[in-house]
């Protein structure tokens, strides 16, 4: 057991102290912080201003907006690329953004029909069971 | 393990002693990084969780308020900022740390910690304002599911500033160590991750939320 701490010792120390595996500059995050920066102006200006009268229209560009700048966020702030950590970084991400995409778009989905198909009966409390 | 490799069966003494080839534990170089990773993914599922709740109950008003009603757009836009300049603060800390200096480090990190508390503090007044006008998460279901949101995003964010106040003493205490440098990375991750929730936040709770 001892020979193996060592052996773990000795590879830890081998990997050199500041190899955090992040190489941060300074471009990247000024690229970042403006990206991030204008993708956040356009959607409050666009709600705020009264842009796009048609509510489902003014939705779905906010949404795509709020993508982009998360994608955005992922690269320039967190450093996500697809070599990082041997690619597990990356796994662990796509394996989360199908479970978020089941979770949100499922319960939506499911919760709407639910309440579309609700009879008018049984929206008045005296006759429940 | 390197005695392993040496030994032989007894009563076999013909056969060639074993060998193996990797004699090292497998693990990626780094893993803490990746373990944290992995921890704000199965974060961003509670989010998921909650923010799935929200989009269900959203619109449930339950006869009281709604979003146009009782969200105010330009607080929020000014608590954005705050969360936005506080991302860029912290990186240019991560920045000063990555070439050993100590001491305009700390200065951006009491910048990020300030913006931080500034952030936590308009959110709290907003909602102190919503539960002065009856408008508290007992409410409806629509004020309910936004409390537990937004909330769980402000006490993660809290979490954040106490994180960064102990790792400011720590590096005060001991210098720019490995280990502390190590740790400085995993805050940097867990602020730039509530600053990607944030993103979510605005865009599908307030700013969906004031649509006619």
């Amino acid at each position: 057991m001892s020979a193996h701490d060592e052996l773990q010792h000795a590879h830890d120390d081998g990997h050199g102290h500041d190899d955090l595996g992040i190489h941060a500059t300074f471009g990247g995050y000024m690229t970042g912080f403006v990206l991030a920066v204008v993708l956040t102006v356009i959607p409050f200006w666009l709600v705020m201003g009264h842009v796009i009268a048609k509510s489902s229209t003014a939705a779905v560009v906010i949404l795509a907006l709020a993508a982009v700048q998360i994608v955005v966020h992922m690269i320039y702030f967190l450093h996500m690329n697809a070599k990082s950590e041997g690619g597990w970084n990356m796994l662990a991400l796509v394996f989360t953004i199908v479970l978020v995409v089941i979770t949100l778009s499922g319960s939506i989905w499911i919760m709407y029909h639910l309440n579309s198909n609700m009879m008018p009966s049984m929206m008045d409390p005296a006759n429940l069971p | 393990m390197s005695d392993l490799s040496s030994t032989v069966l007894p009563g076999n003494a013909s056969a060639p002693p074993l060998t193996f080839y990797d004699t090292a534990e497998s693990h990626p170089p780094n893993g803490t990084l990746l373990g944290f990773w992995v921890y704000l993914m199965s974060d961003c599922l509670i989010f998921a969780c909650l923010f799935a709740v929200y989009g269900v109950l959203g619109r449930e008003y339950a006869g009281g308020p709604t979003g146009a009603q009782v969200l105010e757009l330009p607080a929020v836009a000014v608590n954005t900022s705050l969360l936005l300049l506080s991302s860029i603060t912290y990186g240019f800390a991560v920045l000063e740390m990555q070439r050993d200096r100590q001491r305009p480090m700390m200065l951006w990190l009491t910048i990020t910690g300030l913006l931080g508390a500034g952030f936590i503090t308009l959110e709290l007044r907003e909602f102190a304002h919503l539960i002065s006008i009856g408008a508290g998460p007992q409410r409806s279901a629509f004020l309910s599911s936004f409390f537990t949101l937004v909330g769980t995003h402000g006490l993660h964010v809290t979490c954040g500033i106490i994180w960064l106040i102990v790792l400011m003493t720590q590096v005060a205490k001991k210098g720019l160590i490995p280990a502390n440098k190590r740790r400085l990375m995993c805050l940097s991750m867990f602020w730039h991750f509530l600053d990607v929730v944030w993103v979510g936040v605005f865009s599908f709770v307030y700013l969906m939320g004031v649509l006619p």
